[in-house]
């Protein structure tokens, strides 16, 4: 079989010399490398009191986006839910009807949109996809849970406030 | 009479192909087939006397015939252009071809609302296509586009003027198609309009076709208005006995699950119908029990529609139920339970037009 990296070397399968039965040799080689490391610097940091810097493209939890008089963006067009390598986005669409339209930006909305954040993978491209500026990956963490029911995030969960309502408690 | 037809030697893009006289060099591409076959948006094959309005067809006639072998002075469309013997025709091998085409996309995206999002017609589009093939990125057009009110014709059909590009073709359905032609085209120029006479609804028994032959989403259909995007849809060919007698009864039903969410015809490569189908199987025919499906319908792989389809796919045997006695695995948990989408008691596919509020308030 032809090796994948040139790193591979056999096995020295040879009889243990005096000095490496002695195994005194070996045993402070190691001790060597143990105290080296107390004195380098620590790649772990005590979370949750230490907390990590993101990087500025960092993906966390989804929002849906509403515009300036607070109308939700989302059109139901199905860009993200076509464009989700991972199918977490479904929803159903529904028509603006007459009276509606201090609620949704255009005649047609997602009057139900649902992401199943057990299949998500953050990988933003539902954000890349949207026509709308509907969808948007913010840089929360998404919070974990103990039970997967509370991981399927639906309309509520994901629409930003009514811009001046005040959010339940 | 038995005399053997002339048959004109047509060269198209350096590809010779032998026609009857009389073909047009659009007709004459497609019988070479490929890429060098002209884009048309307002021609049809099946309704006579279309074409000559969109300008995509464009190609340029480098030589004219055998007999006079100058070059035609300006770019022809091609649907409407009968070839000559010896005829020598450049599309996609000529730049000016293609840079026409770029300008009547331009011109034809001028008044279209570019509301694809909100389309239903988004995934299937002509214009879309065009637009992505031979388009610019970007709209140079900064004044105020065409407006209209949407319009409903009968309770069947939306008519969204704004995105209408004027190619007649359902003017021509509806003149070929049925007994009585309602609509038509009122108004001239920038004015002009698809309309019908102080919005009469139209209710023939074949008119539903000119949702299908509306090469953009100024013609849908409201049974499935903004229910579901044609991309998340299977579509399966189907048919069943119509019992009109001038209705094929071979349809594709665009599957969810088991909702025919809708029905339309069988459209070929060209994305024109293969037959007409008639309003009975198109619009109420909306349960799978009503047909005979046939199988899942061939669709190109560069379409957005075949996505998530996949062909050909071998399921591995799965071993636990054996191992486990017969025993499911446990769940730890069902989707079904929580999830708002998909409920059962919202049949999405059995509401009359689009989905309100109203549908979902439970």
């Amino acid at each position: 079989m032809q090796a994948l990296t040139n790193r591979a070397k056999p096995v020295d399968r040879r009889p243990m010399t005096f000095t490496e039965k002695l195994y005194l040799p070996a045993i402070a080689k190691g001790m060597v490398i143990t105290f080296k490391h107390i004195f380098q610097k620590k790649e772990t940091i005590s979370y949750p009191e230490q907390k990590r810097k993101f990087s500025p493209v960092f993906r966390g939890l989804h929002v849906l986006n509403r515009d300036a008089e607070g109308r939700e963006n989302c059109t139901a067009c199905g860009l993200c839910a076509v464009s989700c390598p991972a199918e977490a986005i479904t929803m159903e669409g529904a028509e603006r009807k007459p009276g509606e339209e201090h609620l949704y930006r255009e005649e047609k909305y997602a009057a139900r949109y649902e992401i199943n954040m057990l299949r998500c993978i953050f990988c933003g491209f539902c954000e890349e996809a949207c026509p709308k500026d509907a969808i948007y990956l913010t840089e929360t963490f998404a919070p974990s849970n103990y039970n997967r029911e509370s991981f399927i995030y639906g309309k509520e969960d994901l629409l930003i406030p009514m811009p001046g309502e005040k959010k339940k408690a | 009479m038995a005399e053997e037809k002339k048959l004109f030697k047509v060269k198209i893009d350096g590809i010779p192909v032998e026609v009857e006289p009389g073909t047009t060099i659009l007709n004459a591409a497609r019988q070479i087939g490929g890429d060098i076959v002209p884009p048309a948006m307002c021609y049809y094959s099946k309704l006579q006397g279309s074409g000559g309005k969109c300008r995509t067809c464009l190609v340029k006639v480098s030589k004219g015939s055998e007999a006079d072998p100058r070059p035609m002075p300006k770019l022809v469309a091609s649907c409407r252009t009968t070839v000559m013997d010896g005829m020598e025709v450049a599309n996609i091998t000529s730049p000016e071809v293609l840079e026409a085409r770029k300008g009547v996309v331009e011109f034809l995206l001028l008044n279209h609302p570019l509301d694809c999002p909100v389309c239903d017609q988004a995934g299937e589009c002509h214009l879309q296509d065009l637009g992505y093939e031979h388009g610019a990125d970007g709209t140079r057009y900064e004044f105020k586009r065409r407006e209209f009110e949407k319009i409903d014709i009968g309770d069947k059909i939306q008519l969204h003027m704004t995105r209408c590009i004027l190619c007649y073709r359902c003017v021509f359905t509806a003149d070929q198609l049925t007994e009585t032609r309602q609509h038509g085209i009122l108004g001239r120029g920038e004015a002009s309009e698809i309309s019908t006479y102080i919005h009469k609804s139209l209710d023939n028994e074949f008119i539903g076709n000119v949702i299908d032959v509306c090469p953009v989403g100024a013609l849908t259909d409201k049974t499935f208005r903004f229910k579901n995007r044609v991309w998340f849809l299977k579509p399966v060919d189907a048919h069943r006995d119509c019992e009109n007698p001038k209705c094929c009864g071979k349809t594709v039903l665009w599957l969810r699950g088991d909702e025919v969410f809708r029905v339309t015809a069988r459209k070929d490569k060209y994305g024109e119908v293969e037959a007409f189908i008639c309003d009975t199987c198109r619009f109420d025919k909306k349960e799978t029990k009503d047909w005979i499906v046939e199988g899942p319908r061939k669709v190109d792989r560069h379409s957005v529609i075949s996505q998530g389809q996949y062909v050909g796919v071998h399921k591995p045997k799965d071993a636990l139920p054996e191992v486990l006695d017969g025993r499911q695995p446990k769940l730890m948990m069902n989707i079904h339970n929580i999830s708002q989408v998909n409920r059962p008691e919202i049949d999405l596919s059995r509401i009359e037009g689009p989905a309100h509020s109203d549908d979902f308030k439970n």
